[in-house]
């Protein structure tokens, strides 16, 4: 089977600086408005760097501090003396590692169900197009309009013990990896990208003898990179700040990831390590964030309201 | 939920009866049966995960709601008892106030910030990127991370952070968690911390969306920089900003994180709320039926909230 697999057809040409916004370069020549904006401008930054950047560091500042360092220097983002010592201890103090295993785990697990299942039902819907793709589509669009924590009883109740098959899958990883594909914004984002993509392809595909697996796997996925890494980063994203549905479906705590064993751990725990391990389950997602974060912006824009 | 009279009555008279089916795309006769197969192996598993994470709860709530179930005994059919004893229970209108008032006070700070700082941020010539990244990090953290962290910025007495903050301006310091009137603000100001990125993102991203025409038209016509933000950029703006603030209500009546572990609805109950209740009738009393009547309540209120909220704005939003 020979098909020219096309350039992803999503490719935007380099974000270019816009012309002008609300102010044009004329107004930036007048004296009033330049030093205006600019001092709010200026504070602007301040409240962000204040806001988002010194909670950070004061957190890695308190990670390695002495208790009596904090009491002393709440203020202080120079810890005196300074503790490296701290982390390794939190480390093993408080298991970190097995609970970040843990979270690895179902972030993992989650992002690869998330992944199957809106490409293949975004290929079934936008590709196949079978008589009743629209009313599995309304199905899954009407999930859109009932928010998780109000089925969130009925959910844990199905959990505990799957109907028709009889088996419960609480305390164990599946619990969180497959509610998590029953997401309908990734179809919805998926089946979009997947409509756009010229049909004449499918037709030339198949008088070439390829039937649709061939076209889902050797077309449509290698053209759809783009929208499969924007799911995915906010698959990971997601899962990584998952709390109230792992906190009541691993009740065991050797099978919690790490958000849910932190507020059990803080209870008896010096502020010092406890902040450590904020620290350790706050790193990965800000380095994905750090460096993915056009794609992830991307997909903000994309989503819009996913919040 | 956001299925209104209107939109039902235009679905089922004028839109179905315009709207053809669209022709099956065959080339040889049986494609469309053979394309109903391979639809129905590639949709097998969004049927299933859906069917059993998805749709079967959403049934499932309404039956619960009106069942007696401790999982032992085999569930038991009792009418509106579980709701009569939701309304005897005197912590649901403490809640639902509560919630009330968590919502507003997010509103309050949660609308008109983000969409300042957007604007703010969308006339920068450098910086752009950082800024993006900045307003962006609170959101990043898990919210337990967060709620924990701000925990600790929240202790009381002198050598908490946020209260030497005060002392540097000759104020606090301030019971924050421990008094019943300062912990639903608090509780707040870290809900407002850890999402207020994602609105700056949307608005940034709706901002590039306005003409740069339409600025020039109104330069030209002598507007000043304010005129144009209030007749220009809000008005294009007016739907999504709609649509966060709904969101926003939505989000904000569902609070859980926050209260649960940074107050435990305490002190005094001032910060139990509703999502609060439904977790402690079903998983501290093991109680699922009356935990689940009043997430179905919780679904009407949401349901009442966004149709109202919808026709509310509908004459806004189109004129």
């Amino acid at each position: 089977m020979t098909v020219t697999t096309p350039t992803p057809r999503r490719t935007r040409p380099a974000a270019t600086p816009r012309e002008r916004a609300i102010l044009s370069g004329f107004d930036w020549r007048r004296p009033r408005i330049f030093v205006g904006w600019r001092a709010m401008h200026i504070a602007l930054f301040a409240a962000l760097i204040a806001l988002g950047a010194v909670p950070l560091i004061w957190m890695l500042r308190a990670a390695i501090s002495t208790t009596t360092d904090l009491v002393q220097h709440p203020l202080s983002l120079i810890p005196d003396p300074a503790k490296w010592e701290n982390i390794p201890t939190a480390w093993t103090l408080l298991d970190i590692g097995h609970y970040l295993g843990n979270t690895v785990v179902l972030v993992g697990g989650s992002w690869i169900v998330q992944l199957i299942v809106s490409a293949t039902a975004g290929f079934a819907l936008a590709v196949i197009r079978p008589w009743y793709g629209r009313f599995v589509y309304g199905a899954i669009l009407l999930t859109l309009f009932v928010p998780g924590t109000v089925t969130l009883i009925a959910l844990y109740l199905t959990v505990l013990d799957l109907p028709l098959l009889g088996i419960g899958i609480t305390d164990t990883p599946w619990a969180v990896w497959l509610p998590a594909g029953a997401n309908a914004f990734t179809i919805l984002l998926v089946k979009q990208f997947f409509e756009e993509i010229p049909r004449d392809l499918f037709e030339a595909a198949q008088l070439d003898g390829a039937g649709w697996f061939t076209i889902f796997w050797r077309i449509v996925l290698p053209m759809s990179r783009p929208i499969l890494a924007v799911v995915s980063l906010l698959s990971i994203m997601t899962a990584w700040k998952e709390f109230l549905w792992p906190l009541i479906v691993l009740t065991d705590p050797m099978t919690q990831p790490l958000a849910v064993a932190l507020p059990r751990l803080a209870q008896a725990t010096d502020p010092a390590y406890l902040i450590s391990g904020l620290l350790i389950a706050s790193i990965p997602p800000i380095l994905i964030f750090v460096i993915f974060q056009r794609s992830i912006v991307r997909g903000i824009g994309f989503t819009g309201l996913k919040g | 939920m956001t299925m209104t009279p209107e939109r039902l009555r235009g679905a089922t008279s004028g839109r179905a009866a315009q709207a053809p089916v669209p022709p099956a795309r065959t080339r040889r006769g049986g494609t469309r049966r053979q394309a109903a197969w391979a639809g129905l192996i590639f949709l097998a598993p969004t049927l299933i995960i859906f069917g059993y994470f998805a749709w079967w709860p959403i049934a499932q709530s309404v039956v619960l709601a009106f069942q007696q179930t401790n999982l032992v005994d085999p569930a038991e059919w009792v009418g509106f008892r579980n709701f009569e004893i939701l309304f005897a229970d005197p912590l649901l209108s403490r809640a639902a106030l509560n919630t009330l008032w968590f919502t507003v006070l997010s509103l309050a700070i949660g609308l008109p910030v983000p969409l300042f700082c957007a604007v703010l941020m969308s006339e920068l010539r450098r910086g752009g990127t950082l800024a993006r990244v900045l307003a962006y990090l609170p959101v990043v953290i898990p919210p337990v991370v967060s709620v924990l962290l701000w925990k600790v910025f929240f202790s009381p007495g002198e050598s908490g952070v946020i209260n030497s903050l005060l002392a540097l301006v000759g104020l606090g310091p301030l019971p924050w968690l421990q008094s019943p009137e300062l912990a639903m603000p608090s509780l707040v100001i870290v809900a407002t911390w850890s999402g207020a990125g994602t609105a700056i993102l949307i608005y940034l991203a709706a901002l590039t969306g306005v003409s740069t025409e339409l600025y020039e038209a109104a330069e030209l016509d002598g507007a000043s920089v304010w005129q144009r933000i209030v007749h220009i950029t809000l008005p294009q703006m007016r739907g999504i900003i709609l649509v966060l603030l709904l969101l926003q209500i939505i989000g904000a009546i569902q609070v859980f994180t926050e209260p649960y572990v940074m107050t435990d609805g305490g002190p005094a109950n001032a910060t139990v709320t509703i999502l609060l209740m439904i977790y402690r009738y079903a998983f501290l009393f093991g109680n699922y039926g009356v935990a689940t009547a009043l997430s179905v309540l919780l679904a009407l209120v949401l349901v009442l909230v966004s149709a109202i909220y919808l026709r509310l704005t509908r004459s806004w939003s189109t004129r």
